[in-house]
């Protein structure tokens, strides 16, 4: 079995970097400490597993959990059909992480997002600015600290005035 | 000429029933198609519920040559500016259609980065409930904005006293 | 007589903005495009702007009322979404649902797979000036529409599956209805192909356009028809099958150079596929129930109980009032499944309580796009409506 091979290898090379090994409805899920994670990418990456499917972040501040942010990848093995998922812990004082986008392209964007939706920077990234806001938003909204509801940005625009006054009419 | 050609051939109205049958009969609309709202939207266009019946078939994707906006689909903080530049852009006489609940009133979607509904910033005319609309709901906007037009009198416009 | 142009033309560097607000770029997409001449040279695609906030909302909701918001992300085939959502839940909570749901559910996602890939040809032939197309695809879409609203009761807005199930059994005479239709959708596949894929200006302008090699598409994580038209041998369906897939019989359509025409041959291919598959589906229709025993406190009866007897009510109430709800394990799931843009699925975390602590949709059009401003360098102004109609960007599920 590719994935049980893998793992346990993986354990052998980095044995400081791995946190946990844990399974859960069938799928096995790998925690590693977040500035390793470049290399034990690199090395899943050389053994077999070659699409990077999805990269995002959940904040754990009521969850629990090793740190408050973990950034996960999901990846894909097209060879053997293996799916597994890496987390990467960071903490949330000055929360940075290294770039996979040197592994897989399909890296820009996602982390573009995370950074945008989390605040989490990318040391490596070519272009790291926000992609789903605008560039002026202030703030990261999809933590668990920031409302909902916002804070009054899209009530911020101009009335737009028409220029002519027209008699309102109804049906 | 005798009495009777003139009585079969020529047609006497005033000058604001004239102005009016021709802007209602012949609306250009401009669709701002964002999201759900915009697929219906092209289902009003195509061939089961067509409404080139209405003369509303020259659908010109240029502000500058239509007289009817119809923002269909949720509007972002991101898009809202780019909504009020074509919205300035349309010459008068203009009317503003809002299709669907997240044109209206935000819709499913009270979140920090969707508009709660465009007519806290634009003037709109007409609502038209639904997520999505039927195709029929938007034909009957069309015939309630041709209605407001047929009421409208010449003297309705005038201009505010900041020009 | 021969003339010469003796003194080289002076160009600068012209920088375009293919606003988002444009009729060749479906929904709210910018792209800002730098030319020299007619040729681009780099081009910048910028998304966000109908970022709603999806991912925050499903904080807020329950598990089944989240899925009246899967339906808004890909709004062509909403039905897909509904059924990816429900499979990721249902793995979160390890319900098993009964076999007649699972060929409903295969059905309505091949139906929603056609009117997707209908749309998509249709608009890649009116970008390229074909109008026929559309209108044609679009006279068969809203019969497929009409099988819709039978069904489920609406359009486009589905919300048909629940966590457990779905919302209703099919009615009497359904299976007719959809044979009916699968006739015509044949009809109208053959007409469109007839039009189209012998035609000189359809192959100038789609073929050798945009051509994605296989190293590119893995590593930009494309999927889906676009990765099938550039060779790579990989469908969900087939080879990590989901739901009921195993128990059918089709093809998988793959193409070998990755252009425009390719992709767009792959997803034609595709629309047959699924007539296949639909029809095995309603030959095989087992009988049952469509929703899993209530007991378990997970699913919410049917509402002629809920109506008529104390159970149901209590039932229905115990998993809707705001003070109980259902009581998933911590943990997390994802399931991916096939939509017609490429791999879709929900990853679901949980911590026990009634609604999920984060939802995220792995959004197959965003991975897709993100390799358009690699495509069109090199190509001319007049290819970008063709590229990126056959990407098939929806712009809900690009920015969610």
């Amino acid at each position: 079995m590719l994935i049980e091979q893998t793992l346990a290898q993986i354990e052998e090379k980095f044995p400081n970097s791995i946190l946990e090994n844990t399974e859960f409805a069938g799928e096995q899920i790998l925690h590693v400490k977040g500035q390793h994670i470049l290399k034990v990418l690199t090395s899943l990456k050389a053994n077999g597993f070659n699409f990077l499917a999805d990269l995002t972040a959940i904040d754990n501040l009521t969850l629990g959990g090793y740190e408050r942010f973990a950034v996960s990848y999901h990846l894909l093995c097209h060879k053997t059909a293996d799916r597994l998922t890496v987390k990467a812990y960071v903490s949330d004082k000055k929360p940075s992480l290294p770039s996979v986008e040197s592994l897989w392209k399909t890296a820009d964007w996602q982390e573009r997002e995370v950074f945008d939706l989390f605040g989490i920077k990318f040391k490596g990234h070519p272009n790291l600015v926000r992609i789903m806001n605008p560039d002026d938003y202030d703030g990261h909204p999809l933590r668990k600290d920031y409302p909902r509801l916002g804070r009054k940005e899209r009530y911020d625009f101009p009335i737009v005035d028409r220029g002519i006054n027209k008699q309102k009419r109804t049906e | 000429m005798n009495h009777d050609d003139i009585k079969s051939n020529v047609l006497t109205t005033t000058l604001e029933s004239a102005i009016n049958w021709g802007r209602k009969n012949s609306l250009w609309p401009m669709p701002f198609g964002t999201a759900c709202c915009g697929i219906e939207f092209m289902a009003v266009l195509a061939a089961r519920t067509d409404i080139s019946r209405f003369g509303a078939e020259a659908i010109r994707f240029s502000p500058r040559q239509s007289d009817l906006l119809i923002v269909a689909g949720r509007i972002s903080i991101k898009m809202m500016p780019v909504l009020i530049r074509i919205y300035e852009q349309m010459p008068e006489p203009k009317w503003v259609i809002s299709m669907g609940a997240c044109a209206s009133t935000g819709g499913v979607f009270d979140t920090y980065s969707v508009i709660q509904g465009i007519d806290n910033f634009i003037p709109v005319d007409v609502y038209v409930p639904g997520c999505p609309p039927r195709p029929e709901g938007v034909v009957e906007s069309l015939m309630k904005i041709q209605n407001l037009i047929d009421k409208e009198k010449l003297s309705d416009y005038t201009l505010s006293s900041s020009k | 007589m021969t003339r010469a142009i003796e003194q080289q033309l002076e160009t600068d560097r012209m920088i375009l903005n293919f606003g988002p607000h444009h009729p060749a770029t479906h929904g709210t997409l910018r792209i800002i495009m730098e030319l020299e001449g007619e040729t681009v040279v780099k081009a910048t695609p910028e998304i966000g702007y109908l970022h709603s906030g999806f991912e925050k909302l499903g904080e807020d909701l329950d598990f089944n009322q989240y899925i009246t918001i899967t339906d808004r992300m890909n709004y062509l085939s909403p039905l897909c979404n509904n059924v990816a959502y429900a499979l990721s839940a249902e793995k979160l909570m390890d319900l098993e649902v009964s076999k007649r749901t699972e060929y409903i559910r295969v059905l309505m996602c091949e139906l929603s797979r056609i009117a997707d890939h209908l749309l998509n040809v249709g608009m890649l032939a009116v970008d390229l000036g074909a109008m026929t197309a559309f209108l044609y695809g679009f006279r068969v879409r809203e019969d497929i529409y009409d099988l819709f609203e039978i069904a489920t009761g609406t359009r486009l807005t589905t919300s048909y599956t629940l966590v457990g199930g779905l919302m209703r059994d099919i009615p009497e005479g359904f299976d007719k209805a959809v044979q009916k239709v699968l006739e015509e959708v044949e009809d109208v596949a053959n007409d469109i192909e007839t039009l189209l894929n012998k035609n000189r200006i359809w192959h100038d302008r789609t073929k050798n356009i945009g051509i994605i090699s296989k190293e590119d598409a893995i590593t930009y994580g494309i999927s889906g028809p676009m990765a099938r038209a550039s060779g790579i041998d990989w469908d969900i369906r087939v080879n990590e099958s989901y739901s009921i897939y195993e128990d059918f019989d089709f093809d998988v359509a793959i193409a070998l150079n990755g252009d425009v025409f390719d992709r767009y041959l792959v997803r034609m291919e595709e629309i047959r596929q699924s007539i296949k598959i639909c029809r095995q589906s309603l030959d095989r229709m087992p009988t049952g129930n469509v929703i899993i025993d209530p007991d378990f406190g997970f699913s919410l009866p049917p509402k002629d109980e809920v109506y008529n007897s104390i159970e149901g009510l209590i039932y229905h109430f115990e998993v809707t009032m705001p003070n109980r709800g259902m009581t998933p394990p911590i943990g997390e799931a994802y399931v991916p499944t096939e939509s017609p843009n490429g791999e879709l699925g929900y990853y679901i975390v949980s911590d026990g309580n009634r609604t999920p602590y984060r939802v995220r949709t792995r959004p197959p059009s965003l991975m897709n796009y993100s390799i358009f401003s690699k495509l069109i360098e090199g190509h001319m102004l007049s290819d970008a409506p063709a590229i990126l109609g056959s990407i098939n960007v929806i712009a809900g599920e690009l920015d969610r």
